[in-house]
Formats: C-alpha cells, structure tokens, sequence
C-alpha cells in the first residue's frame, strides 16, 4: 500500500494534533459530559488510523510495534481491574468508588450546576485506563489488517 | 402514532437485516446485515428510554426544573455498541482470512466438507 | 475483619475476576517465558477451581449468595439499581463443570500446543472465555447475561480459528461467531421487551413482576431459540460439528462447557425468569423441550453414524448427548405444568431433572476426555480420518484406555457415569410417555454402535507401516485425560453421593424459583 498524496499527508499531519487533543478531552471528561473511555479512545484510534491511511502501513510499523500495542492493552485492562480490586481492599466491594468523598485527586462529588473535573472518584481513573485499553485495541486491529492488505499486494506485484 | 414511528423503524431495520443474512451470498454484505439487526436493537432500546419533552440526562448544567431521558437503555446501548465493534472487527478479520485463502467473497464457495 | 474473612465475602466476584486478571497478565508474563506462562495459567485455574469450591460449600450451607458490585443494595422505586450477581446451587455446579473443563484443557494445551504459534493469544482467549462462562452462569442480571455471553463466543470464535493457515477452521469460526453474534443480539431484543414493560433487569425482580403478556410469550420464544441455538440442539444445530470438528481439541474441550453454559440459559430463562408463569396450566412448553431433545438424539446419533472423520464423529455424539438433557428437563417441567398426567409421577418429574442436570456434569466430562482422545490421536500421527487410522492400541496403550473409558461413558454401560443420570432419565421419561425412554435407549445402543466402529478403526487392527514411529503423547495430555477419567469413574461408582449433594440442590433450586428471588430480598 503506497501512501496517499502530498496534499492528503499535509491535511493529515495538521489535524492528527486536533484529533488527539479532542480525543483525550473526551476522555478527560467522560464523567462530566457524554463520552469517556470507549468513545475518546475511538476518536484517538481513528486519527491514528488516519495516519496510517495517510502515509502508510510500513512507514507507521517503523514507528509502532504491534507487540507495544499488545503491551498497552493489556497495561490499560489491568489497570481498570486494579481499580476496581482496590474497591475490595479499601471501600465496601468490588468496583466501590472508595475515593469519592475523600479530599484527594478527583475525590470531589459533583455539586448541581458546576462541572468541575476534580469529581467523580475512580470513575475519571477508569475512563483513563478504558482509553488506553481502546486507542491500543482499535489501533491494533486497523493496523493488522493493514498489514494484511499491504503482504497480499507484495505477493501480487 | 407519531410515537410509535421509532419501534416500527427499529423492527424494519431488523426484518432488512435477516432479509440481507438470508438471501445476500456475499459476506461483507452479510456482515452488513449483522449490523444492521444491531442498529434495530438498538434504536429499541433507545426508544424505550426516551421520555417526551426530556433533555440528555447529564447532571451537571441541567436546568433545576427538568424531564431526563432515562439514561439506563443509553448505557445498555452503548455497551452492545462497544460488543458489537468488537464482534464486526472479529469478523471482518476472519473474512480478510478467507479471502486470501480463497479469493471469494462468495458464501457458497465455502462450507463444502472436504470428505 | 481479617484477610481470609475479606476475601471469602468478596469471592463470588473473584470467580469472574481471577481469569481476568489472568487474561489480561499473560500476554506480559509470556513475555518473559512460554514455560512460567503456562504454570501461570494453569495456578490461575487452580486457583478460580478452589474458589469455586469454596463458594460451592458456600452455598450448599447457606444457600442463595448476593453478591453486589459498585457498593452495597440499593433499590429506588422497588427497582434493584445495581449490577449482582446471584448464585444458587445450579449456578454453582455449571460453574464447576466449567471451571473443571477449563482447568483440564489448560493442562491438556501445554503439550497440544507445545510447537505452535501464537500461544500466549490462545491463552489469554482461554482465560477469558473461563471468564465469560462463569460470568454467565453467576450473574443475576439479563443484560450482563448477554455481556457474558458475547465475552464467551467471541473469544470462543477466536479459539476455534485458532489454526489461522487452514481456511476450514476460519470458515468454521466465522460460522459461529456469526451465528452467536445473532442469538446473542435477538437476546438483546427480547431483554429489551422485558426491560420496557416491567423497568428491571435483575433476573430475580422480572420473575416477580412478569405476567406473561403477549409480549412476555414472544420474548420467551426468543430466549429459548437462541440460547438453544448457542447450544447446538438439533434444528440449529450445523455450526457444532464445523467449531468442533475444526478446533484445536483443547479448545473443543472449553466449548463443550460454554454450550453447556447456554443450556443453563434455558433452563434459567424457564425456570426461574418465567418461574411463576411457567406452571400455569394449558402452557405445554415441556413437550417441545420433549420433542427437541428426542429430535436432537436421533439426528445427533444418525447423522455420526455417517461420519469418517475422528473430531466430527465425536461433536455429532455430543450434539445427542445434549438431546438428553433437554429431554430430562422437557420431561420435569411437562409433569410440574401438568399435575394430572399421571397419579404417582410427580417424584418423576424430580426424577427426570435430577437425571438431565447430572447429565450435564457427565456429558460435559464424557465428551471432553473424547476430545482430548482425538486430539491426542491427532497429536500423534496428524492424522483425523478414520480411514487412513488403524491400529494404535500397540503404540498408545494409555490413551486407548482412556478411549474404553469414555466409550462406556459416552454410550451408558454401567460402571461409568453416563449410566448413572441415563438411568434416572429412562426410568423418568417411561412414567411420561414408554417410547420416549425407548427413543432414548435406542440412541444410546447407536451410541455405542458408532464408537465401538472408532475404537475398532482407530485402535485395533494391523499394525500399519507409517504408524510405526508413532509414540505415546506427552505427559500433560496424558495427566489431563487421566484426571477425567478419574472423576468419570468417580462418578460412576458414586452416583449418590453426587446426586445429593450437587445435583439435588441445583434440582431443587430450578423448581423452587422463590428461594432464587428470596436471595434478592435477603440482600436488600
């Protein structure tokens, strides 16, 4: 698969930042507005993914290592059960949201009208760990089949 | 009857969608009508949530005096969205595979047993 | 509170969230090493097995366990707000079949697998297929039901293709994953007809409320053709030989118990969802269960008597071995429905369940040591046509031990353990209808017809020259299948002492609905 034209790789290089910086903000956020984990990540994922379009599959493996991805997978998996095995070890059960109320780091609780980030307790925390999970996960699956089309067109040419 | 327009369009989606798993041959189209079953099911759901007059159900910055969808079918929903992702990348990977294997698209090119 | 107590009143969530953890660790440990990798899968397993025991004691002392998620119970509106699970005595043993067939093939992978690639994926899909099945069997919510059961086939659908450079085994996984993925979103619908009528999603809260509308009759509908179409009885019945027959025999093994965790939806769905409408009278859902198993046997035993290949032959036994159990269970709820059928059979209807959820346990083991024979077979001369096999028994003496074992078990003759929950079902079926236990035992005669053709073809004969070099398999494969083997003529020795304590509380806690909704209001 060759990359696509200059023009599309310019376009591609100035709003790859835009997408990401939306994507984190929409998993910043998930506790707050409509969003979180799942759906941050798929932004993050797809302006990865235009990368990938835009250039192409080999150019984007000299960067990126499918086993990193791997790696961070399963990095963002574990990290969301921690979270909730620390539910047992310090609230009441599994998943417990043990750090809402208490004064440290998103410890807040939402009061009406005010959107403060400092809220939600593990909540923000999970979303983080889910977005990683999803950026490495939906990547990760575009990327092989990249790498799937790109090995059947050497084989043809 | 205005109301009743999104259940009817959910069970239309859901009756194209067998149509499409039944009698298409292709298997990106299959896939296709998988996905639309989903769509059905999950406007369904939606709409089971959705109350008249309500805004998105969002505690922070809702006005005090305030109908809310119901934000329990929302959260269903967004979860089979997120299966359903996973399912259609499983898929469309198993069907990259025949293909190479095979170069067809075409459903009855398969599942003839080889004794 | 000190740390065992702590950890025993969180176990019910550590049975999911053990393999899960697991699952997501091994890609990072197989990093290091495939040998710390598989010990480490296979003390994950042992571990989530004692805490299934453990729960299992549990329960059986204290009966119904509410576990709650997030924090404690809290209901607004008389509706429960939170995701539980909810674990009876049936919960628990189809969690223990599970859990043993997990643990078995993990053993068994160690050398199945040993010269393969892409391991450490098969692994985590294994641990978290565990997951999904003992998710479905404990949950007490419809909708993490269908959560689990999505978790179960697609990574079932993975484990199946796991052979990537054979396009049959893709074919066979894209089949499955297909035909799971739409069971699983009309599951999806039919939980949403529920949910719109009666605004819960605890199972224990919708058995309360529900009134079996008309819109209840067709959701019911719904559950049962697609939980028994993940099951494999017999008119959905074409995706099982192909998963089956096409997966890597460890993987056939773990199946054989995620179909066993579907059954367990139907009988969930009718028993306990639909427990309070189920006994109304003029609803005869039993004789269809009746006549899908009859069907499910005679197609299952027929259609192995054609086959020539080892691992098909086997999944068409297993589809009739499943047949059974819905005819047990169709045979209960017809004499509950109908207290009139007969003057003294309403012991038989207890009889009958108490046979089909034995069956369960005993089909679950006397499938899956089949299984490993054939894949152990294949291991060792990479060869699955019946045939071009012959005259193994002189190279493998233990591993055809062990297939004497199993075709006794498999067919019913009387020191196994089949003979033991057959037994119960003929002697039930006979006060439902005599030729319904007929049925029954003639598909048990083809049974043993079909495989005593396989030890005949595979095992006995002439030496044959290009088998020569064929040697035993390796230990693990050989642990494993002992392991089954020791628990099925366990079984077969002990049948009471199984049947009472295991599968007479599952038994009752089937046809006793109110001690499944009694569990919710113990918690609240």
């Amino acid at each position: 698969m060759k990359g696509m034209s200059l023009i599309v790789r310019t376009i591609a290089n100035i709003s790859f930042p835009f997408i990401l910086i939306y994507g984190f903000y929409i998993i910043a956020h998930g506790h707050l507005t409509p969003g979180g984990g799942f759906q941050g990540g798929a932004v993050v994922a797809s302006g990865l993914v235009l990368m990938l379009i835009a250039y192409n599959a080999e150019w984007i493996s000299q960067r990126i290592k499918e086993s990193h991805l791997s790696i961070f997978e399963s990095l963002g998996a574990l990290s969301f059960v921690l979270l909730a095995f620390l539910g047992i070890i310090f609230g009441t059960a599994f998943f417990s949201n043990f750090l809402v109320g208490t004064e440290s780091l998103f410890g807040g609780i939402p009061l009406d009208g005010a959107a403060n980030i400092n809220t939600g307790g593990i909540i923000p925390l999970m979303n983080f760990a889910v977005g990683l999970k999803v950026i490495a996960g939906l990547f990760a699956i575009v990327y092989v089949m990249a790498h799937f089309i790109s090995k059947k067109e050497g084989k043809i040419a | 009857m205005i109301a009743n327009i999104p259940y009817i369009a959910a069970a239309a989606l859901i009756i194209i969608g067998l149509y499409t798993i039944i009698f298409r041959k292709n298997l990106i189209k299959m896939l296709i009508g998988i996905t639309i079953i989903e769509s059905g099911v999950n406007l369904f759901l939606i709409t089971l949530g959705y109350r008249k007059g309500g805004i998105a159900p969002i505690f922070t910055g809702a006005p005090a005096e305030s109908t809310m969808m119901f934000p329990v079918p929302q959260a269903l929903t967004l979860t089979s969205i997120v299966i359903g992702v996973a399912v259609l990348a499983l898929m469309l990977s198993f069907i990259v595979h025949m293909y190479r294997h095979t170069k067809s698209l075409d459903v009855r090119k398969f599942g003839g047993d080889d004794q | 509170m000190n740390f065992i107590d702590l950890i025993m009143s969180h176990a019910p969530a550590l049975l999911v969230v053990i393999p899960l953890l697991g699952a997501f660790l091994t890609p990072l440990i197989s990093k290091i090493n495939d040998k710390i990798r598989n010990i480490f899968v296979i003390s994950i397993l042992g571990i989530t097995a004692v805490f299934v025991l453990l729960v299992a004691q549990q329960v059986l002392d204290t009966g119904t366990i509410t576990y709650v998620f997030g924090s404690s119970l809290q209901t607004q509106n008389n509706t429960v707000i939170r995701i539980l699970f909810e674990i009876d005595a049936l919960s628990i043993f189809m969690a223990l079949v599970s859990i043993i067939l997990a643990f078995v093939a993990s053993i068994y992978s160690w050398g199945f697998l040993e010269n393969e690639t892409g391991q450490d994926k098969y692994y985590t899909l294994l641990l978290l297929m565990t997951a999904g099945m003992l998710g479905m069997v404990l949950t007490g919510d419809l909708f993490n039901f269908f959560v689990f059961i999505e978790i179960t086939s697609i990574a079932s659908a993975a484990l199946i293709a796991f052979w990537t450079n054979r396009v049959k085994a893709v074919e066979a996984g894209f089949k499955y994953i297909f035909i799971s993925t739409i069971g699983a979103l009309f599951i999806l619908f039919a939980l949403a007809l529920l949910y719109g009528q009666y605004d819960a999603l605890n199972i224990a809260q919708l058995a309360d409320r529900i009134t079996f509308t008309y819109l209840d009759k067709i959701a019911l509908i719904i559950f049962i053709s697609a939980l028994a179409m993940k099951g494999g009885i017999v008119p959905m019945h074409m995706w099982v030989p192909d998963a089956y027959g096409r997966a890597p025999a460890s993987a056939s093994l773990v199946l054989v118990a995620a179909t066993q965790a579907s059954l367990y939806g139907v009988f969930r769905v009718l028993f306990t969802l639909y427990g309070n409408v189920i006994h109304l009278p003029n609803i005869s859902f039993g004789w269809i269960l009746v006549i899908l198993g009859l069907i499910t046997m005679l197609v299952g035993v027929i259609m192995a008597m054609i086959q020539t290949d080892f691992k098909r032959l086997i999944a068409y036994g297993a589809v009739a071995e499943l047949g059974y159990i819905f005819l047990g269970v169709g045979t209960g709820l017809t004499i509950i429905a109908n207290p009139d059928i007969g003057i003294s059979s309403a012991p038989f209807a207890v009889e009958a369940m108490k046979g089909s959820i034995f069956h369960i346990i005993n089909d679950a083991l006397d499938v899956g040591l089949l299984f490993m024979i054939a894949g152990a077979v294949y291991y060792a001369t990479k060869e699955t046509s019946l045939n071009s096999l012959g005259g193994l028994a002189r190279n493998m003496k233990y591993t055809t031990i062990f297939f004497i074992i199993g075709l006794l078990a498999i067919s019913g003759i009387p020191p196994m353990n089949g003979f033991a929950s057959k037994l119960l079902i003929y002697e039930s079926t006979y006060q439902l209808n005599p030729i319904i236990s007929i049925i029954a035992i003639l598909s048990s005669i083809m049974l043993l017809a079909v495989f005593v053709k396989i030890f005949q073809s595979v095992f006995l004969g002439p030496k044959l020259k290009k088998f020569d070099d064929v040697k035993e398999v390796p230990k693990s494969m050989l642990i494993a299948m002992g392991i089954v083997a020791s628990i099925i003529i366990f079984f077969g020795l002990f049948p009471d002492l199984i049947v009472s304590n295991l599968v007479e509380p599952a038994v009752n806690a089937l046809i006793h609905p109110e001690n499944y909704l009694q569990g919710l209001t113990g918690g609240l």
